[in-house]
């Protein structure tokens, strides 16, 4: 039987979505899409950042690599011409036709420009997709002042994009203030001086009459009063939905223009359904993304056999930053019926204004106005989605924080109430997560998506899990151990600030008890990080983990493997010979790491100071492979040899790795540098991942393969090489500094309120001031560096501690080794009975 | 029961980092002594858990009041006391007396029950 066909007539936002939830149910389509961009789908709410430094593929949301592997015809750069709904046959841009069981417009929409003389004249523009992008950074290569026409919300994203690129910028609205849809008078004459403050100029009430030739400007804009001179226009009036096609087959169109649907998303040809902002719901055009993702979902599910599925409408709340200025709106935002009544607050001196809209009798919320603050935007929002009943005075929900502000108790959310908006996350789901054993913040993200997204959401979410596990009688205790009350964040800066050096130091002070194999492997790290102190010293000594003990990796049998390191995986032939030469002289079975270095197994602890003597002369320096600290920095071979490679990533590699060497942190750190963006040395899946561009190199950060893999994210791009070492620097310190013990930095970043553009404003915009800080912490960790192994060898004190017997220096007999595939293992216990022992060390 | 204890020297107070464990050998059998600041205590080196000699190399420390050892390799915890394993009580070491005389330390290979 022939699968049904479903072809998608787009692919910008809504459209990628909708494949996403389509391919994560299970569907009997054969799947085409058509694509008129000559890209596939991409983020068009972040259009903006593109000027300020993300590049076109920082913004993809689809890629040929998903279509290939959920069998999905994509055709780029071909738009459809023609539906003809007798023959359910659609035709191509190219001529071919394709015939459909089910067909979805998610066509999107148009920006709206005013039909204005002069429109249409160079250098006058609209701000939708990637290309209108590129020919406005063209024009504006050659403009001193531009002008966005339009203050509506896309106005003002690309007022921020002209600032961005260096123009004089004004922004011309036809209504009497900035954001007319969103807020109310007064929200709207805060925002412009605030945006005024901030060098754009703002001229409301002016309708553009005609654009003819400027005198000292290439256009003047000529209005019904008044004029202004400009090189660039740029039209942002306003959306239209992008309904011709189906306007030619005869699906029923509003009145003013949309695909009419129900709530099925189905237009009036019941094979056809519309998604996005081409779609008309109850007479509305929604122009936000999520009640688009909604449609999606919900269009995917029907169509997979859930009939019950249903788009039935999306609140239009917003919460957003524009031009730096947050911006709020919530609900019936400018006050909508008399009965209502209304509070607010209004502070010119820091620029904030709330105002809140009431019912008559003063209960509930039913909207909200907030401009310059937004902190309380997410407890305003559950108050007005969920009808819930105000405090007594609720202009205190307000009020600057006086300490007094009433707590939205989240006990009183239903379980009904949407948490998460971007991935549409109830409070009863995440409760139900935590029931099943989510109980932190990382483990609710992976299992429900809640706070995933935009990461809004997430005091909200820990809100709720505090609750729950209270009322679940699970108590909350970070602390480390049961001798010291604090968190390893706690000890550290314990640490740091008393300049405390050793354990006994601290536990003293701040601990009681004797310590265990839990607190002192921390505090052990703790003053590794901080004073970088011998870890064999004998203050330190009987701290270390099993490892760390005697440097080297203990094995089931009571024996170690060795690990020198390999600095980029680089290694000579001759250095190469000796390691073979030492893995003979102490048979040592002999593997390849997944780090590009070479393990030797099978070393008794008292062997270990003679095969590091061995090592050390040759050059060789401790490989930290038994620490919590930078094991590997695996490279690929880059620019050197590599016909593809564009930068030395051997070079690199090889620095970062010797830089960081030895440096103590709460887990295993690993590195990877590649060379192009092939990413041959799977950079994505580490910890701290550089990958080579054309221009310097993108730092990628918090990854990690093993149990729960997780890919890095782009933290920063086109990195010079200072610059990319001073991030990392930063990085690692702020980790080491606040992350608890054995925490690696993929969790460490799950756990991170505020996510990502945290983490970017400490690291890269320095928000908290301690970026010098930790570059000069780290720099005394990196001068300090002494070869552990080096020092041992040396060191008589510390040699004694290798004998195999205070009293005896015969070795452990009961170390036995069978042979296998020429080299030796651990016997088996069914293998050491004395007839079966080949060979016995 | 001391009085008919035979005790082997093992070597000098000085050679036991504090905090810190050391294998001897003693008639024959491999002993983990242990140097704390609660004195020293002595139990068989092998870990049951791992079947290897490795419990002198373990962390020392006290969970709710006992004196323990972390196996190194699986990390339970031994009581230093009486060799009792905290997570599973069908497993014990052996534990066996230890003295110091004069910076000197005696052990008695002979199992305290």
């Amino acid at each position: 039987m022939n699968k049904r066909q479903l072809l998608v007539i787009g692919n910008g936002m809504v459209g990628q979505r909708f494949l996403e939830e389509l391919v994560e149910l299970e569907h009997d389509f054969e799947v085409t899409v058509f694509c008129e961009e000559s890209r596939p789908a991409y983020d068009r709410v972040q259009l903006s950042a593109w000027f300020s430094g993300a590049t076109a593929d920082d913004l993809a949301l689809g890629s040929v690599e998903f279509f290939e592997q959920h069998g999905i015809s994509f055709l780029c750069s071909e738009a459809v011409v023609a539906i003809d709904r007798g023959a359910r046959v659609v035709t191509g841009s190219n001529g071919t036709q394709y015939s459909y069981d089910a067909l979805v417009l998610a066509t999107g929409s148009y920006p709206f420009v005013p039909p204005i003389e002069g429109s249409d004249r160079e250098a006058c523009h609209v701000y939708r997709t990637i290309d209108d992008l590129v020919a406005i950074k063209a024009s504006a290569d050659t403009s001193r002042r531009g002008v966005v026409v339009g203050g509506g919300l896309l106005g003002l994203e690309a007022a921020k994009a002209l600032k961005d690129l260096g123009l004089e910028t004004h922004v011309i609205e036809f209504a009497p203030r900035l954001m007319a849809m969103q807020l109310d008078a007064s929200g709207g004459e805060m925002l412009r001086s605030k945006i005024s403050a901030l060098g754009v100029t703002v001229h409301t009430g002016k309708a553009t009459q005609r654009i003819e030739d400027g005198s000292s400007h290439r256009h003047r804009l000529v209005f019904a009063e008044g004029e202004l001179e400009t090189d660039l226009v740029l039209f942002s009036a306003g959306i239209r939905p992008r309904d011709q096609l189906a306007r030619e087959c005869g699906l029923e169109i509003g009145e003013r223009g949309g695909v009419v649907v129900d709530n099925q998303c189905r237009t009036s040809d019941p094979a056809i359904f519309a998604i996005g902002e081409v779609a008309l719901w109850q007479n509305r055009i929604y122009g936000l993304v999520a009640p688009g993702y909604d449609m999606a979902r919900k269009l995917a599910a029907q169509l997979c056999g859930d009939l019950t599925a249903a788009f039935t409408g999306a609140d239009m709340s917003t919460k957003l930053k524009l031009l730096g200025v947050e911006v709020g709106s919530i609900g019936m935002a400018q006050g909508g019926a008399p009965e209502y009544r209304v509070c607010s607050i209004e502070d010119a001196g820091s620029g904030v204004y709330k105002k809140l809209v009431l019912s008559e009798d003063g209960k509930r919320l039913v909207g909200a106005v907030l401009v310059g603050d937004t902190s309380d935007y997410d407890a305003l929002l559950q108050y007005v989605l969920n009808a819930l009943e105000l405090p007594e005075s609720p202009i205190s929900l307000i009020a600057p924080a006086s300490g007094e502000k009433p707590m939205l108790g989240v006990d009183a959310l239903p379980a009904s109430a949407q948490i998460c908006s971007c991935n549409n996350v109830s409070k009863g789901e995440i409760c139900s997560a935590i029931s099943a054993g989510c109980t932190t913040i990382g483990a609710l993200k992976k299992e429900t998506r809640a706070s995933s997204t935009c990461g809004g959401c997430a005091t909200l979410v820990k809100q709720v899990l505090d609750a729950e596990l209270k009322s679940q009688g699970i108590e909350i205790n970070n602390d480390l151990c049961e001798h010291f009350a604090y968190t390893r964040q706690g000890l550290y800066h314990l640490v740091r600030v008393h300049g405390i050096r050793s354990f006994a130091e601290l536990l003293s002070q701040h601990g009681h008890g004797k310590g265990c194999d839990i607190c002192k492997p921390a505090v052990a790290s703790i003053l590794a990080s901080c004073w970088n102190d011998y870890v064999l010293d004998p203050r330190h000594v009987g701290l270390q983990d099993t490892n760390d003990n005697f440097l080297a990796n203990l094995q089931k049998d009571g024996s170690y493997s060795v690990v020198p390191r390999v600095p980029g995986g680089e290694i000579t032939p001759t250095k190469l010979l000796v390691l073979a030469q030492v893995a003979q002289k102490y048979d040592l079975y002999t593997k390849i790491t997944g780090g590009q270095r070479i393990d030797l197994f099978g070393a008794r602890v008292d062997q270990l100071p003679a095969i590091w003597r061995d090592l050390v002369d040759a050059g060789f320096e401790s490989g930290h492979a038994y620490g919590k600290s930078l094991r590997t920095v695996k490279s690929c071979v880059g620019s050197s040899w590599c016909r593809y490679g564009v930068q030395d990533s051997v070079s690199m590699a090889i620095y970062v790795e010797e830089r960081y060497r030895g440096l103590r942190s709460p887990h295993k750190l690993k590195m990877a540098v590649s060379g192009c963006t092939r990413e041959c040395a799977e950079a994505q899946s580490k910890d701290v991942g550089i990958i080579a561009t054309e221009q310097g190199w993108n730092l990628y950060v918090c990854g990690n393969g093993g149990m729960r893999p997780r890919h890095a994210e782009l933290f920063a791009s086109d990195l010079d090489d200072q610059t990319l070492i001073r991030y990392i620097d930063r990085l690692l310190m702020f980790y080491i500094q606040t992350a608890d013990r054995l925490q690696r930095t993929s969790v460490w970043r799950d756990n991170m309120e505020g996510g990502l553009a945290y983490l970017q404003d400490v690291i890269i915009n320095d928000v908290l001031g301690i970026a010098d800080e930790l570059e000069s912490q780290m720099q005394s960790v990196i001068d300090t560096y002494v070869c552990e192994w080096k020092r041992t060898i040396e060191d008589p004190v510390a040699l004694k501690r290798f004998r195999p017997f205070l009293n005896d220096d015969q070795p452990d007999e009961q170390i036995v080794y069978v042979r296998e595939r020429g080299q030796k293992r651990p016997a088996r216990a069914d293998e050491k009975s004395p007839a079966d022992v080949l060979e016995t060390v | 029961m001391q009085n008919s204890t035979q005790w082997v020297e093992i070597g000098a107070l000085d050679d036991l980092i504090p905090g810190t464990g050391a294998a001897v050998r003693v008639e024959g059998k491999q002993i983990a002594v242990f140097r704390t600041d609660d004195g020293l205590f002595a139990l068989d080196n092998r870990d049951p858990f791992s079947d290897a000699n490795v419990l002198s190399r373990g962390l020392t420390g006290d969970i709710a009041g006992r004196l323990v050892v972390a196996s190194p390799v699986y990390k339970q915890h031994f009581c230093l006391k009486t060799g009792e394993c905290l997570e599973d009580d069908q497993q014990k070491v052996q534990s066996y007396p230890v003295v110091e005389r004069d910076g000197r330390v005696f052990v008695a290979a002979v199992g305290e029950a």
